[in-house]
């Protein structure tokens, strides 16, 4: 069968992450992405340098997710550029941008403005916090929207003080809702001819994260969750829920009966209500765990059912893992159809690659 | 806009949800939201194991407060599908479903006989949605597709928290929801080639993917780096693989961070000579070093001194909120990002909507989630 959005052409407008990634997700799946950068440098993401990695002079973040893409550079603040751009939406299906709110305005590539001349598009938007409010103004960053959200009071132990995480959860998933909202009013496009406007934002989609969390708390007078002294994992779960120091390694351990740990790990003084009592019940586990490996404990209470794993390295995950992991090194499409993951082309566009031939394609002049 | 309103994208449609807990049912709610008719598929007998898993001691109308928001908006069939007249009725009822979700382990579908082959025969058109923890094969295969323990897996544990600390997980179940947001992208673009094609297609999703492609950044520096394993900074680490200053930071009455930020201009917007003494070279090999330097800066003077500062001149900065705080905010406000959901006795319980706007509309829907088999006679011919 062919790739599901095959013959889907995508005019991504997005620098950075957070739409990027959405229209990598549609790239995956079939579609062709264009990316529209400015001809003084591109994608921001091209100098983005996290760790001094490069490839052919551009970030290695740049290529991993702008990987099989083509790029033409506008200078979209020109009227040949501006010009250019209406043609290659004018024969596309889906745009995406994520400048902060009122500057696609300005540039006069808005929804409304692109609806004038392409009543039919399936247009997506990424703003940080979205489009009204005191924090519409402000830059769209994965860290600032972290620490915003509340997000980094529930990883680590009571006394932490805020704990991020280390990997741009807000961007990703920000991309990922987008990505859903445009699959839905491409559905709706196929069935009724009707485009439409998709929007999330970092905050947004920060807050879907936490929902199991702020559902609870909500509903809940506002206690808010409590980490635990040592490996916490979940500031609602009781014992033995958590992240165990082992005679070497460190194990992980999900829900699990106490009545059954007891048995397993022969502690029958392992009393209590998981939740309340959950340090002592804790400290009573970890006591018993230091004694051997992680990996003999990950064997042992493995093959006794109980829900349990070594935390690994990253070299470690890859010598265990098997094929999903190989497949997914370098990071490939999460998304497997028909039984296939698509093999992810090596790299990047060079800034305007494409620009010869989409000028010719599109009769852009 | 609620899910009953005929202008939402997947009006129309039929989802069956056989999954349980956490990363599929939380794939059926999104399609719920964007319109479609979910119908979930529950064994007699207690149901979807989430309604008994109750978290903090919260229940709402007798099943736990999460199942209600993992859940809210379905209906809810109760059919035991190892009985071969339950299961003839499933299968009626899936000739005329367009997507179908589950997420048991690998092999269990084939034994009772609704894997992706056997269904396919039934109704060329659906889309199969399948969740697992690590794939099909391999040898993870039979381990828990559960949240910690993929993080656990997956190396996640060592990106967050600083050096000198042991694994630390996020505490919330990130790969659930990532998973759950695949798997509707996948059946969303299935879908789109069936109004193409006319045949449906399967759509396969699990834990440890998406763990992969959460850390896609990280794991691309470390194969690109001469895999050099992940370095957390010594204090305030927020990504091991960002420069200097980028990280958390104690002013002297509370947390703020600060992202990318030249190390000169920061000096001088601080007025802190000290800084500008590193070259921006070294802004990596000396992190840790330059942030101590910085640190020491920032904690002499309260947070909103330097938020002013550093906001007006355009540097990335925000202060670290908590829920109490955040909730509070005008930026909270302003997303309207909450709704509340009553059930059938009228217990209500508040909870966040959608993350997605259509059209300018954010979409809600008030609905509780379904009594077990509330909906069973409508669906299930007797």
């Amino acid at each position: 069968m062919t790739a599901p959005l095959s013959g889907i052409t995508v005019v991504d407008f997005s620098q950075f992450l957070s739409g990027p990634y959405a229209s990598l997700r549609l790239l995956d799946m079939g579609a062709r992405v264009i990316k529209i950068e400015n001809p003084h440098g591109g994608d921001l993401c091209r100098r983005h340098y996290v760790s001094d990695t490069r490839i052919k002079g551009d970030s290695t973040l740049f290529h991993a997710i702008n990987r099989g893409k083509e790029s033409i550079a506008l200078d979209l603040k020109t009227t040949d550029g501006l010009n250019a751009a209406r043609r290659l939406i004018a024969r596309a299906d889906v745009v995406i941008q994520n400048f902060r709110p009122g500057v696609i305005d300005r540039l006069g590539l808005s929804y409304e403005q692109v609806r004038d001349f392409k009543p039919d598009v399936v247009y997506g938007s990424i703003s940080g916090y979205g489009d009204s409010g005191q924090w519409a103004a402000l830059p769209g960053q994965d860290l600032l929207a972290q620490a915003r959200s509340g997000l980094m009071w529930l990883s680590g132990n009571a006394a932490d003080g805020p704990v991020p995480m280390g990997l741009p959860i807000a961007d990703i998933s920000a991309g990922a809702c987008l990505t859903q909202g445009l699959l839905a009013a491409l559905f709706r496009h196929a069935r009724t001819g009707r485009g439409g406007h998709v929007q999330t934002s970092l905050l947004e989609a920060l807050m879907d994260m936490q929902f199991e969390f702020l559902s609870t708390w909500l509903t809940n007078a506002e206690t808010p969750p409590q980490r635990m002294e040592q490996g916490s994992a979940h500031g609602y779960l009781g014992a033995p829920y958590g992240v165990y120091a082992c005679a070497s390694g460190h194990l992980a351990l999900a829900m699990t009966p106490l009545e059954r740990l007891r048995d397993v790990l022969n502690l029958p003084d392992l009393i209590g209500d998981p939740f309340k009592d959950r340090e002592k019940l804790r400290s009573q586990i970890a006591d018993c765990l230091a004694s051997r490996p992680a990996a003999d404990w990950e064997k042992e209470l493995g093959a006794r059912g109980i829900w349990c794993a070594r935390v690994l390295t990253w070299e470690e995950m890859r010598a265990n893992g098997g094929e999903v992991v190989r497949q997914m090194l370098p990071p490939a499409s999460p998304i497997r159809i028909e039984g296939k993951r698509p093999v992810p082309a090596p790299q990047g566009p060079v800034l305007n690659q494409h620009g010869a031939e989409l000028r010719a394609e599109f009769s852009l002049g | 806009m609620t899910s009953a309103s005929p202008a939402l994208p997947l009006s129309g449609l039929r989802v069956l949800d056989f999954s349980q807990f956490l990363a599929g049912p939380v794939a059926a709610l999104r399609l719920c939201d964007l319109g479609a008719e979910v119908i979930k598929v529950e064994r007699p007998q207690g149901g979807d194991l989430c309604r008994s898993m109750v978290v903090n001691d919260q229940r709402l109308d007798g099943d736990s407060l999460v199942f209600h928001t993992f859940n809210r908006g379905k209906k809810s069939v109760a059919a035991d599908l190892k009985q071969p007249a339950d299961l003839d009725r499933i299968r009626t009822l899936i000739a005329s479903t367009d997507v179908m979700i589950h997420n048991f382990r690998p092999g269990v579908m084939e034994r009772i006989g609704l894997d992706y082959e056997t269904v396919r025969a039934l109704n060329p058109r659906l889309v199969y949605g399948s969740v697992s923890g690590y794939g099909a094969t391999g040898p993870w295969r039979d381990k828990p597709g559960q949240d910690l323990l993929v993080q656990a897996l997956s190396g996640i544990a060592w990106l967050n928290g600083n050096a000198a600390d042991g694994p630390v997980p996020t505490g919330f179940a990130m790969l659930d929801v990532a998973t759950a947001g695949h798997l509707v992208q996948g059946i969303l673009a299935c879908l789109v080639r069936r109004g193409i094609s006319g045949t449906g297609g399967l759509v396969e999703v699990d834990l440890m993917s998406a763990a992969l492609d959460m850390t896609f950044e990280q794991l691309t520096c470390f194969l690109n780096d001469g895999e050099t394993p992940p370095r957390r900074h010594a204090q305030g680490n927020a990504n091991p693989y960002q420069p200097a200053p980028y990280g958390l930071y104690h002013a002297a009455d509370g947390w703020m961070a600060l992202a990318m930020c030249p190390l000169a201009k920061l000096a001088e917007l601080l007025d802190a000579p000290q800084i500008a003494d590193f070259p921006q070279s070294d802004a990596f090999t000396r992190l840790d070093e330059i942030k101590s330097v910085v640190g020491d800066v920032l904690k002499t003077r309260p947070r909103q001194h330097w938020l002013d500062i550093l906001e007006a001149a355009g540097i990335w900065c925000a202060p670290v909120l908590d829920w109490p705080a955040f909730t509070q905010t005008d930026g909270f406000a302003a997303l309207d990002p909450l709704q509340t959901i009553r059930t059938h006795s009228g217990a209500t319980a508040r909870t966040t909507r959608c993350p997605i706007r259509i059209d300018g509309q954010t979409l809600r829907n008030p609905a509780s989630a379904p009594v077990l088999g509330a909906d069973t006679d409508t669906f299930l011919t007797p």
